[in-house]
């Protein structure tokens, strides 16, 4: 009876977890392959008809959806880069032993307390061409005379979106770089210190590859997050305008919701999933090796 | 050669003035809630306020709600409370569960089912908003905090267990096997070795999942409706169906939904740094 006790307690204990991301995200997947085989749209009652591989094949024909894709690539990629270059350079600074550290430390997480429709608001509001406070500065130091259309053209639309998710993710690396450099023993640091070792000589050969698992796991979380950015894009642009900064999940919503096309939406959220969970299996299976 | 004292000063004050640099979005925000109308739309922009008004947080807290359209942010910051923190106590009590579980017991499948709790945290929300509408509309949840917190805990608890079972890898087993020789059950030792020992971890995974609830805009905009569920997040979107948005309004709500997160965040700094590493990371 003890021994039954002991190899079902394990079990006892995972199964509410495992039970609920069964229901409201396994389950909730499966239906929505179900659906990106079949016609369904939301405003035609009885289109619920399975049209094979239809879907699927409309979607690899819709150079939006490549170009959609290829947008998340160049987003993700300059992105997650940038963050993690003002993120290192900005913990560097924060796991010094200054006045008020925790103070600073807990500042510095302020932009990732924002929530993101918040944030696309408001540089939404910032980079606005008539009333918003970049134009405005730029007219106040007499930098521009006309008005610069921030949102609007394509390489500054781009650059837009990227500040406001560069913003509050930057937030996030900082804090777990922190928390990483703050960690690393004190050792090898007075060692390399005795040696005669430069500044740039311990970040290189010290401090980078004790950091490195910090860096890792800091830039998994964040690509998937900003793969998946929707809120701050969907607010500052649309994806618009004429799909220049369309990402993939805007362009989801723009089928699937917008147009109420219900079954093309799930097939070309179904590819994304996978794409993003191939990746997160991939990320994951690293980090996994070190831990066990 | 800089003198060692004179490189920590330059230090310092390169920090302070990059976090203000971060900050300046933030508090032109702030800045923004309390100034009057006429010089937030400004034209000569208006740089410096001549005047300050409390008056759209009295129109939050004492009437029935911000501006014109009448915003009832009391009743938002109610949902959001309770969504944000019943989602984030409950994945916090089942997170710490299996991940210790996952980091204490041997079992079969045990890194597969593993990978697949934490997989699912790749899954973006809008990919699940309609079939998890659609479902919710069978079972009655739609419009319902009940339905949302469901949601929020199972965003949040891959999460925590990643971390819960960093955490719990952290702690020496031997403290646990000591307590089961003077008699404990596995159970007890968790109960009365392990839990103790992991607060940091627990607060620092806390305020994630807090901090994810509270701020999670696509699915709360799909599953809430009326006034008995709609959100913070989903609140802000009501300042733009006018002509001319109410950037004040929008403001000040901003701030308030900021109160809470930044209030937590504090509750929490001290273990935060503590709870980070040794959780994610280990």
């Amino acid at each position: 009876m003890a021994r039954l006790k002991e190899k079902f307690f394990p079990f006892f204990l995972i199964s509410p977890s495992v039970l609920i991301i069964l229901f409201i995200i396994t389950f909730p997947l499966g239906f929505s392959l179900y659906v990106s085989f079949t016609g369904y749209s939301l405003l035609t009652p009885g289109s619920m008809v399975f049209t094979g591989a239809e879907n699927y094949i409309t979607l690899v024909r819709d150079p939006v959806f490549w170009q959609s894709l290829k947008n998340t690539v160049i987003f993700l990629t300059i992105g997650i880069n940038t963050e993690l270059f003002l993120g290192l350079g900005i913990a560097l600074l924060l796991a010094r032993e200054l006045k008020g550290g925790r103070i600073l430390r807990t500042v510095s997480m302020i932009p990732m307390m924002f929530a993101p429709i918040l944030v696309g608001f408001q540089f939404k509001w910032f980079f606005n061409d008539q009333v918003g406070m970049i134009n405005n500065l730029l007219y106040t130091f007499n930098v521009i005379e006309k008005p610069v259309l921030w949102l609007i053209r394509r390489d500054l639309a781009m650059f837009s979106i990227l500040v406001a998710e560069i913003w509050r993710g930057t937030s996030f690396m900082i804090i777990i770089l922190t928390a990483g450099l703050m960690s690393l023993p004190k050792d090898p640091f007075e060692a390399a210190e005795v040696d005669g070792a430069s500044g740039f000589q311990k970040f290189r050969h010290i401090t980078f590859p004790l950091l490195s698992p910090f860096i890792f796991i800091a830039m998994a979380i964040r690509s998937l997050d900003i793969a998946t950015a929707f809120d701050i894009v969907q607010i500052m642009t649309g994806g618009g305008p004429a799909h220049r900064t369309e990402l993939i999940w805007t362009y989801v919503y723009r089928v699937g919701i917008v147009d109420t096309q219900f079954g093309l939406g799930s097939a070309m959220s179904y590819v994304t999933v996978i794409i993003s969970v191939g990746f997160a299996y991939y990320l994951f299976k690293q980090l996994l090796k070190t831990r066990r | 050669m800089l003198t060692k004292r004179s490189k920590e000063y330059i230090f310092t004050f390169l920090a302070y003035f990059v976090l203000v640099l971060i900050l300046i979005p933030a508090l032109w925000i702030i800045f923004t809630s309390i100034r009057p109308e006429v010089e937030v739309n400004a034209y000569p922009p208006v740089w410096i306020p001549k005047k300050l008004t409390l008056e759209k947080y009295q129109q939050a807290f004492f009437s029935s709600g911000i501006g014109e359209q009448a915003v009832p942010v009391r009743d938002y910051l109610r949902n959001s409370l309770i969504a944000s923190l019943g989602s984030a106590g409950i994945a916090l009590a089942l997170g710490t569960l299996a991940g210790f579980a996952f980091s204490r017991c041997g079992f079969k499948g045990k890194d597969s089912l593993f990978l697949f709790v934490i997989l699912s945290r790749a899954v973006p929300g809008i990919a699940l908003s309609l079939p998890l509408f659609m479902l919710f509309v069978k079972l009655k949840l739609l419009d319902t905090l009940t339905g949302l917190s469901l949601v929020y805990t199972a965003y949040n608890v891959p999460f925590m267990i990643w971390i819960m079972d960093g955490f719990f890898r952290e702690i020496p087993q031997d403290l646990e096997d000591a307590a089961q020789i003077d008699g404990c059950t596995k159970w007890q030792a968790f109960l009365k070795v392990d839990l103790p020992l992991c607060a940091p971890g627990l607060s620092a995974s806390g305020i994630f999942a807090f901090l994810m609830a509270w701020d999670e805009f696509q699915l709360a905009s799909v599953l809430t409706r009326s006034l008995s569920s709609k959100t913070m997040p989903v609140g802000l979107l009501e300042f733009t169906s006018e002509f001319v948005m109410d950037w004040r309004g929008m403001c000040a709500m901003a701030v308030i939904m900021f109160i809470p997160a930044i209030f937590f965040t504090f509750l929490v700094s001290k273990h935060l740094i503590k709870g980070l590493t040794f959780g994610a990371i280990k």
